[in-house]
């Protein structure tokens, strides 16, 4: 990946002015780098999706069904029926060009068809032929086209350079939200097998092993373990970590992502750490689920049905395990699916109880009716409550700035809430500029399924924006430690921050309360989570080398 | 050579010598003047409602607004009322200052990219500003039309008539006072405001990529009706009286032709005719479809109260016995609890398996 991707002075030549030609007569070129390897027939026949065969974007022929274009029409036409925002978004557009330089993908690429109103005009051109009069009658100067193989091959080129951020539709004088549109027009292309195998496989392991890498429930718990050890070695503290815990009072879910890969293990030890923390004091009982081990929902970037499919683990799990309500941690899609999706799809939930925060006394009651409970909402009570004893001067080495992921942002609006807790853990936080944060935030460059190794320099362009908000803090405050509360996050801003602002790391919210939270019986802590010295801290002994160099051969 | 602006404009200029011609013909006065403009009501009363028809028969299956600001969570957090709206009258708030100030348009900003690959946002205000114009002079000019539809005038119209022409004696029309009642604002507003987002479309490089037939013929349509409703009353100077006449015939259902109303008073009625005829059928109906809008009109209080889906249907779930059955075995080995103890001998094989993830995340 890397010896391919160009350098960061060829990437940053970008040129936002179209060409002349008309945009319907430049041929989509799907070029390497920028798209996601054709989904694995297995994993779309598990899942029993249609027209599971082996199939490559870059072949002539997509080895489509027969009739695939009436499939198209019947799709379109069924969702127009079934959504009233995709009916209204296809109709009211006037092309006013607001959103056009709002996409991260068309900052960063310069792509016209990345502009959002262009890339819903991909769909919208065959709306018009297919549904309406006037596009029938005028044609092509009226947008109209008919369905072709190379308009498919478009589709499907644009719809997986769109990270479903809703960026454009904060800008849209009538809301209309491309992200939307893109989730028709990938169902649409699902009814063809066309999708990406970073999505497919994913879905196809959560739906068998309960999360997106396929790890087995033993394995998992191995994992957990695992960080049990580390956290002794750090702290001295032994932490105990409930696994399928009957009768726990709080299920917790989480993406499998942050159990699985750094830095995201660090904010899963501290999550560890914390319900152990809430275990020792207060008496309160959380349990992670194997079964219920994914947070994140890939379905959700393949069709609705299949984002139910995986959603229904969480109530079902939370209901065999007879907790009182569920728990979930730092992701971002996971968040849009759980606030506007879940209890639509998967409610009612009369079997869990109204979340109330047995510590605090709080009621959470902006989530009495589906009863999940946001990480940072709890633990933003807890602090307020002065529950938590912690010493944010662990944390004084970071300067911090905060990324506000896409979907807790434009589909949730959780914003003071983790920056609360920020404030509270560390001394030295700073914002971004504010046309780069809460609901104007830039996307990562990976959502929606496109955080795969080989679309890197998509990634790296669609990233840009994000990127480059954090270049100018860090040049200004000497920023080195960007916040985020997402899991794919955590994936996907490492590579990009290395690319385009070297200087700078990526942390979890919960990796920096676990390292200014005073634990009982601690001993004094000379490394943070990740085994590196805190600076002033340091232990002189050789001991504390040997510490951190096992840690370092551990990942 | 751009079609998608060249047909439009021959079709709308093509529409203004019909109809001027026309208007010559003593016989197609009662078209241009009565026919035309019933059918076009009619067109529009029956197309705009089979259009917001049509839009609410499809459902909202899912509470999507978009959150533009803080939601309402713990109690000590300020919540954005009018940005993340959390029940109904601060969803009306909402969609008023979308309407009335087109609030998402204010918020619109104009990417830069410096040589030295810096990337910046600044406010760019000249599309609201324009669309706000346009969208007011429109309504006023729409205001005080009234008058040609209601006796006696309401005073609203009276009132309206009299903000809009109030800017006449400080402005230097002297040449234009020659017997003219007052020189009304809003229609040179709204001939600057068309001709202004007519250029932008034509200039801003990016606009004019995504611009078709249908974004361009509306504005030379209103241009056009601007226009020849500016010179009947400043130029042509037509017979007011004759003109009212008529369209109060019109509203009263007594149709008739006065003596005396001049070709350019056709022109006027006849492009206004197409225009409202062809509303239903384009994206001007965005003046319906903001209303309905689920990414502003719905409320961001998902998570407390259970909104439904008509259509809600049962999928296909891996259930956790499933899940047992197939790692029981493995969960048992670790010490993880199980609904069922495994029998000794009954070890089952999964059917069809998935590809064993690689690196996923
Ligand atoms: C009688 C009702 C309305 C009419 C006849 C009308 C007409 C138009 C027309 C012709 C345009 C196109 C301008 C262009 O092509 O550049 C336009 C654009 C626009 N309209 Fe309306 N509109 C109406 C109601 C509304 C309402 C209620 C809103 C409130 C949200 C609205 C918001 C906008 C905006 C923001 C634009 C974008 C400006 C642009 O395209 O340059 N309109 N309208
Ligand atoms: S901002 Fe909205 S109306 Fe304007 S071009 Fe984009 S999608 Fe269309
Ligand atoms: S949703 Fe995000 S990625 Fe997709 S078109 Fe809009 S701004 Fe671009």
């Amino acid at each position: 990946m890397a010896d391919e991707t160009p350098k960061p002075e060829e990437l940053i030549q970008i040129d936002h002015r179209p060409p002349k030609t008309d945009w319907m007569d430049v041929p989509v070129d799907i070029r390497k780098g920028m798209y996601c390897y054709a989904s694995n027939p297995k994993s779309v026949e598990y899942l029993g999706l249609p027209n599971a065969r082996q199939w490559n974007p870059l072949d002539e022929d997509w080895q489509l069904p027969e009739n695939w274009q009436e499939i198209i029409h019947e799709g379109f036409k069924e969702r127009l029926e079934k959504f009233r925002s995709f009916r209204v978004f296809m109709d009211i557009c006037v092309r006013c060009g607001a959103c056009a330089d709002k996409c991260h993908y068309f900052i960063g690429t310069g792509d016209p068809k990345n502009m959002p109103v262009l890339r819903a005009e991909l769909l919208r051109s065959v709306y018009r032929n297919d549904f309406t009069r006037m596009g029938k009658i005028l044609g092509k100067i009226n947008g109209a086209r008919p369905m072709s193989l190379d308009v498919l091959k478009e589709w499907w080129y644009y719809l997986f350079q769109c990270s479903e951020c809703r960026r454009c539709s904060v800008f849209c004088p009538y809301g209309i939200d491309t992200a939307e549109i893109t989730i028709m027009g990938r169902e649409l292309l699902n009814l063809l097998g066309l999708n990406i195998d970073w999505i497919a496989t994913p879905v196809a392991n959560c739906y068998r092993t309960g999360n997106h890498l396929g790890i087995q429930p033993h394995a998992f718990k191995d994992m957990l373990d695992f960080f049990v050890e580390d956290i002794e070695e750090i702290t001295g503290v032994q932490v105990d970590c409930n696994i399928n815990k009957k009768g726990a009072d709080i299920l917790f879910i989480t993406p499998s992502g942050d159990v699985f890969a750094d830095p995201g293990t660090y904010t899963a030890m501290g999550y560890l750490m914390l319900f152990h923390y809430l275990k020792e004091k207060y008496g309160l009982d959380v349990t992670w689920s194997t079964y219920g081990s994914e947070g994140g929902n890939f379905g959700f970037f393949t069709s609705h049905e299949t984002m139910k499919r995986l959603n229904s683990k969480m109530y079902a799990e939370a209901k065999r395990l007879g907790v009182k309500w569920i728990l979930g941690g730092e992701c971002g899609h996971m968040w849009r699916v759980i606030n506007q999706y879940m209890d639509t799809m998967n409610g009612p939930t009369d079997f869990l109880e109204e979340p109330v925060s047995p510590i605090t006394g709080t009621k959470f009651e902006n989530a009495r009716s589906n009863r999940m409970v946001h990480i940072a909402e709890f633990v933003a009570d807890l602090i307020k409550h002065g529950k938590l004893e912690l010493d944010p001067s662990r944390n004084d080495h970071l300067k911090v700035t905060f990324h506000d992921s896409c979907n807790p942002s434009r589909g949730m609006g959780i914003f003071d809430e983790p920056r609360y807790v920020i404030e509270s853990v560390c001394n030295h936080f700073y914002e971004m500029p504010a046309n780069t944060i809460r609901e104007n935030t830039f996307c990562c460059g990976s959502g929606a399924g496109l955080n795969a190794g080989e679309n890197m320099e998509l990634r790296l362009t669609g990233g840009l924006p994000r990127a480059n908000a954090v270049k100018h803090v860090h040049e200004k405050h000497g920023v080195n430690m960007l916040a985020c509360i997402c899991a794919i996050d955590r994936a996907a801003l490492p590579p990009l921050m290395e690319y385009w602002v070297p200087e700078v790391d990526v942390t979890g919210l919960h990796e920096m309360v676990a390292n200014a939270l005073i634990m009982p019986g601690e001993n004094e802590r000379s490394t943070d989570l990740r085994g590196e010295d805190i600076p002033g801290r340091e232990v002189v002994e050789e001991e504390s080398d040997i510490e951190s160099e096992e840690q370092a051969d551990e990942k | 050579m751009n079609l998608r602006y060249i047909v439009p404009l021959i079709a709308v200029i093509l529409l203004f010598l019909i109809s001027y011609l026309g208007a010559q013909v003593s016989g197609l006065q009662y078209l241009l003047g009565v026919v035309v403009p019933y059918l076009a009501i009619i067109t529009f009363v029956l197309g705009f409602a089979y259009r917001v028809i049509n839009w609410s028969r499809s459902p909202v299956p899912f509470s999507i607004p978009t959150t533009g600001g803080q939601q309402k969570s713990l109690p000590w957090i300020q919540h954005s009322k009018f940005d993340s709206p959390a029940n109904g009258w601060q969803i009306v708030v909402r969609m008023a200052l979308e309407i009335f100030t087109f609030r998402s348009l204010f918020r619109n900003t104009r990417m830069k990219l410096t040589q030295g690959g810096r990337l910046s946002y600044q406010l760019e205000i000249f599309l609201w500003v324009g669309a706000l114009a346009f969208h007011y002079a429109f309504l006023v000019v729409l205001i005080r039309h009234l008058r040609f539809f209601t006796e006696p005038v309401p005073f609203f119209v009276q009132l309206v008539e009299n903000v809009d022409s109030f800017f006449r004696v400080e402005i230097i029309y002297p040449a234009f006072k020659f017997g003219v009642p007052g020189v009304y604002l809003s229609g040179f507003v709204l001939l600057a405001a068309v001709s202004y987002l007519f250029f932008r479309r034509l200039f801003v490089r990016q606009v004019k990529y995504i611009s078709i037939a249908s974004d361009y013929f509306p504005l030379f349509l209103i241009f056009g009706i601007a226009l020849s409703g500016i010179l009947m009353r400043y130029f042509a100077k037509i017979d007011v009286t004759a003109a009212k006449e008529l369209t109060l015939g019109l509203i009263t259902f007594r149709p008739n032709i006065p003596e005396g109303v001049s070709a350019i008073f056709f022109v006027h009625v006849f492009l206004v005719s197409i225009f409202i005829a062809y509303f239903p059928f384009s994206k001007l109906m965005h003046l319906g479809g903001v209303f309905l809008s689920p990414t502003r009109n719905m409320p961001t209080d998902t998570r407390a109260r259970r909104h439904v889906n008509p259509w809600n249907y049962p999928v296909p779930v891996h259930t956790y016995d499933e899940y047992e059955d197939e790692f029981r075995e493995k969960m048992v080995e670790v010490g993880l609890p199980v609904e069922k103890m495994p029998e000794p001998a009954a070890a089952k094989t999964p059917a069809s398996e998935p590809e064993q993830a690689e690196e996923k995340e």
